[in-house]
Formats: structure tokens, sequence, C-alpha cells
């Protein structure tokens, strides 16, 4: 290493970064405007499904029964009739995302043998959503089966064990990720927060150098008796440092501006940013040494982070991906250090908790750095 | 086809060789751009390489100057083989290439020090040598501004400068004066005249025939080939030719590949 090479590269490298008025501008403000608008975009939740209601039974346990619905603020009524085959057109033209369609005699099936069944028909286009807001229905309406039973019970005068019948009327499937109690930004926010400094690492590591090879003054560079070493180091350490600095100011965001909490050790969230980053920089290096023009390195960073992304399990979760996309998942850097992120600020996960991550990134990235040192060393020759 | 011969040297500068060229060929695939050129340029000297588009000049250069690794022969810089001493050869060498090869968005000073410190010169040679050559090229006010902000003739006076900012012994210029105007260009070969005067070997490519009369010696690359070696007045001479224009064009007429 020729420290003295290394220095001049460096404060080259700060120099050019910070002077540049877009870069420096998008390095502060992205972490803002991405965490505040994909926090909240890239949520789950469903607030207020539109709800088309065909009541054939008409009885007061059946308007009780919508209003819970209304009432929960999860449902707003788009409208009602006593037709199916409106309530199916409600579905077709977007009138509504969901059909809630109650049976005639359904009080009365409650009253005698303490069943019922009603059909709820939604637009499972948006699978997710359509998940969702089927587990809020079928969450209220079991609520209200339950009243409805030991209600039942009461003024007749019978015991509730004499009618064991009635508890289980509507069975209902609790999946954990949907659950009510879930704090969406809480759960997104940290897996944001490490797309977007793969984001900044890997993208602006392509960009730079082949900015430099533009411009011709890589060549100029290589003419001189600057190392290998010296010259990658030179190259990376600043934008390590930058990205970094970028990591802790969405971290900042995240925890005073999203409250999402910090229970584990920060020095370990750190050492896994350090380490994650060292392989996110080594895309980028590959990136530059195969793309001539920015251009083309914009294009292929944007379709490796694109598999990334998808391949993390930030926005859908692998577990439900086919078996080989699971086993080639574990080698995503990315989807290893979402987990750790979200283990060591959600769960305050300590060391011993997340070594398997840890030895994955420490592989990961390491190797990929190596093969772009090799790559980029071919390039020149 | 003229060969040059495998050790002439111009009578001013017999003692030490600046280069060797042996054999040195590039091939890139079927295409053999460079064909066992073999030259020798003397310590001091001015050699003007002279070459239509295409007849390989470039690519020699990039093998002279260890950006490309050549596919046979044999070549010393400075003393040095380019194969197994590149790392050597660099640091005796200075660079200037046809693409404008200073920082835009640094200022004059700070790129003299970035090359200064790359190269491995302290704080203080950086900047005893920064205030030589500003005085020298009477930018002295023009330090703090950004090199994109000056105009192209001053661009290449500085990059020329910044090039010998070590005290290379070799300084490769790739058509340094390509977009400049004649007033620039006749400053631009002063500065070259200096930099021989100080015992810098000054290799250079051109396609301006007036500037080959200020050479040393000259050669003349046509398919690959090294077609004529020799002073301006040799040349001339041989070819019973007015100018080294007609001897240009005369050679590169022949050419197969341009």
């Amino acid at each position: 290493m020729m420290w003295r090479a290394l220095q001049v590269m460096m404060e080259k490298e700060f120099k050019q970064i910070l002077r540049d008025t877009v870069i420096s501008r998008m390095l502060f403000v992205m972490p803002l405007i991405q965490l505040a608008v994909l926090a909240n975009a890239a949520t789950f939740e469903v607030k207020r499904a539109a709800l088309w209601v065909v009541d054939l039974d008409q009885t007061p346990v059946a308007t009780a029964m919508v209003d819970r619905l209304t009432a929960s603020g999860r449902f707003y009524i788009a409208g009602s009739g006593m037709s199916p085959a409106q309530g199916e057109r409600s579905l077709l033209d977007g009138r509504a995302t969901a059909v809630l369609t109650i049976p005639q005699g359904f009080a009365r099936d409650i009253g005698t043998s303490g069943r019922s069944t009603v059909q709820l028909v939604l637009n499972a286009v948006n699978g997710s959503q359509a998940g969702v807001t089927q587990g809020y229905a079928t969450q209220i309406i079991a609520r209200y089966a339950a009243e409805l039973g030991a209600r039942g019970a009461g003024p007749q005068g019978q015991s509730p064990t004499a009618r064991p019948s009635v508890r289980p009327m509507v069975e209902v499937r609790t999946r954990g990720w949907y659950n009510a109690s879930l704090d969406y930004r809480r759960f997104m926010v940290p897996g944001i927060l490490v797309q977007l400094i793969t984001m900044i690492g890997t993208l602006m590591t392509a960009l730079n150098i082949v900015r430099e090879k533009e411009a011709g003054t890589l060549e100029q560079l290589n003419v001189a008796p600057l190392s290998p070493g010296t010259f990658i180091a030179g190259k990376l350490l600043p934008l390590w440092i930058i990205s970094l600095g970028v990591f802790s100011a969405g971290l900042l965001i995240a925890v005073f501006g999203f409250d999402v909490p910090m229970e584990g050790s920060l020095l370990l969230l750190y050492a896994g940013a350090a380490l994650f980053l060292v392989g996110a920089l080594g895309v980028g290096l590959w990136i530059s040494t195969i793309a001539d023009t920015q251009q083309q390195a914009l294009f292929v960073t944007f379709a490796v982070l694109m598999v990334y992304i998808l391949m993390s399990g930030l926005f859908t979760p692998v577990r439900g991906m086919p078996e080989w996309v699971r086993t080639l998942a574990q080698a995503n850097p990315l989807l290893q250090f979402i987990a750790l992120t979200r283990a060591i600020m959600l769960r305050g996960a300590e060391a011993m908790d997340v070594w398997r991550e840890f030895l994955a990134l420490g592989l990961i990235g390491p190797t990929v750095l190596a093969l772009a040192i090799r790559q980029s060393r071919k390039s020149v020759a | 086809m003229t060969m040059p011969p495998e050790t002439s040297v111009v009578g001013d500068h017999p003692s030490t060789l600046a280069i060797r060229a042996q054999a040195l060929s590039r091939v890139f695939g079927a295409f053999t751009a460079v064909d066992a050129i073999s030259f020798d340029v003397g310590q001091g000297e001015v050699f003007g390489f002279l070459g239509a588009n295409g007849a390989g000049k470039t690519t020699a250069i990039r093998m002279l100057t260890g950006l490309l690794a050549p596919s046979s022969g044999a070549a010393t810089v400075a003393g040095f083989d380019i194969r197994h001493d590149a790392a050597r050869v660099r640091e005796r060498i200075g660079y200037m290439s046809q693409r404008f090869s200073l920082y835009d968005d640094l200022t004059v000073h700070e790129n003299i020090r970035l090359y200064g410190g790359i190269y491995g010169l302290t704080d203080e040679q950086i900047a005893s040598r920064e205030k030589d050559l500003l005085s020298r090229l009477a930018f002295t006010s023009s330090a703090s501004l950004r090199v994109g902000a000056l105009p192209l003739g001053w661009k290449q006076k500085l990059a020329f400068s910044v090039a010998l900012l070590h005290s290379p012994s070799i300084v490769f210029l790739d058509e340094p004066t390509g977009g400049v105007d004649p007033v620039t260009r006749r400053q631009f070969w002063e500065l070259i005249y200096q930099a021989a005067a100080d015992g810098t070997t000054v290799f250079v490519t051109t396609h301006y025939l007036d500037e080959a009369e200020y050479c040393d010696r000259v050669s003349i690359m046509v398919d690959g080939h090294i077609s004529a070696l020799g002073t301006p007045a040799s040349l001339k001479a041989e070819f019973a030719a007015d100018d080294l224009d007609e001897v240009f064009v005369r050679l590169a007429r022949g050419a197969t590949k341009s």
C-alpha cells in the first residue's frame, strides 16, 4: 500500500463527491424520502376496503354484523342491494373490493342450530391485499359470532355448557404476517434502510469508476505508478465511509422519526453494515469493469439490484419461494443483512443469535470483492 | 519498404537509450495492429512518432507506457523491461493522452496536488514545483480555478506540465496539440523544447507535419510497420521530397488499412 498516494486519492474522491451538488444532495435527501415514502407505501395494511352488501336475510342480527364490519374502520359500504348479480357486477367494475352475501335464514339458523354461513367474495387480483382483507373480515365476524353465542346463552336462561356447539361458529385461521397488532413500519424501515445503502454503495461505486473511464482520467491513473491495491482502496474507502454516513443518517431518522426501536447493540449493527458494504461496493467495482459507459453501468446496476431486492425478503417472504430460489437467496447479502438488521433493531439479538448472518456476510463480501478485483486487473492488461 | 537500422541513434545523444523496442508486436484477434517494430530513442531526444489514423501509433504507445501487454517482442523504457518491470517504468515516465487527462471538477492546485501525491512527492516538493509550474505558464492567478473552466489551450499546457511534475525521464505525448490554435501550438512546442533541454526525452505523436519538422528524428508508421525513420532532413533527402508532408503522403498512400 502506498500511503501517500492513498491519502491524495481519498482527498480527491471526497472533494469530487461532495462538490457534485446533485450527488451530495441526493445523499442527504434520499434516506429521508425513501424512508418517509417507502415505509408508508410498502405496507400490507389495508385501511378501508370497499364492501358491497347483499343482505338477503334482512334481520337485526344480520344488520348488526354489517355494522360491526363498518364500525371497525376496516370497511365502508360501497353499496348494497338484494341482487347477488348486482354484487358480482360491483366487484367487476371496481366499485367494491369485497362482496358480503348474507343468506336468507341467517338469523334463524343461528337461533336454531347455532351455525350459519356467510359468503365473502374478494377481488384477489392483489393477492396480499385480499388476504389481509379476508383476515380482517374473518376476525370481526368471528368476534361477533362469539358475542352472539354468549348473549344467546344468557337471556334464555340456558347454561353455557348446555350448548357447547355454539362456540366455534366460525373458524378463524390467524396467520402471523397479517397480525393486526404488528406495526408494518417497524418491520419495513430496517429493510428499506438496508436497500438504501445497497443502492448508494453499489451504484456510486459503479458510476464513479466508469465516469473516470469515460473521461480518460482512468487511463492517466493506470499509467501512474499506482498499485492496484492503492487504486481500489483509494476508490472504495471514501465510498465505504460515505455509505456508512448515509446509514447513520437513515438510522437516526428511523429511530427518532419512525419510532423504530433500537433494542440491540449499535456496535453489532455497525459491524454488520461495515461487513455488508464490502460486498455491496465489490459488486459496484465488478460492474465498473464490465461497463464502458455510465449508461451501461446504470442499466446493469438496476438489473442486479432488482434481483437482489426481490430475493431479499424485503417485500415478499423468501419462505414462500421454490426450494432452489430459497437456497440461492442464502447467498444474497441483502437478505442476510436485512435479517440481521431486523433481528438487532427489533428483537435485540446479540452476537450469539446472529452469528449465521455474520458468517454469511463475512463469506460473501470478501469473496465478491476479491472476484471484482481480479476482474478489474484483467481488464487493465 | 525501408527497415530502420537496428541501433540508429542520432549523434547528439549517443550515451544512453531512453527507449529500445525490439520486434514489438500486438495482435488483436486476426488483426496485427503493431507488426514487429524495432527502434531506439536516445535520452533527451524529441522523437516524432507519425502515422495515419489506424497505423498502430496509439497501440504502440499503450504498450510502451504499460497500458497494454505486447503479444510478442520486447521493449525497455528508461532502462526497464516493460513486461517485467512495469511498475519501475511507470515511476519514470510521464503521459499525456489525446483525451484530456486532468479532473475538470478539481482546481488547478488540486490537480497538481493529486498527481504529485500519486507519484509520491511530499507537500514541500509539490508546493515548490507548483510555484515553478504556475509561473512558467503564467497561471499563478488561476491556481484556485476549476480546470473545467479553463480554455482548451490552457488545459493542454497544464496537462503537459503536470505530466512533467515528477521529473520523468521520458514523457509520452499522444496528439497533444489536437484541436488547439496555432499560437498555442507554438507555445506548446516551446514547452516541449524546454523539457528536452532539461534532459527529458519527448516521445510525441502528431498529425501536424510542420510540428514533425521540430523533432530531432521522426518515424512514420504504415500498417503496423515503421516505414521510415531518420532526421527530417535525411527523410526528405531519401524520398527526394520538399517537405515531410510529401514523404508522409507517399508512404501512407501505399497503405492498405487506412
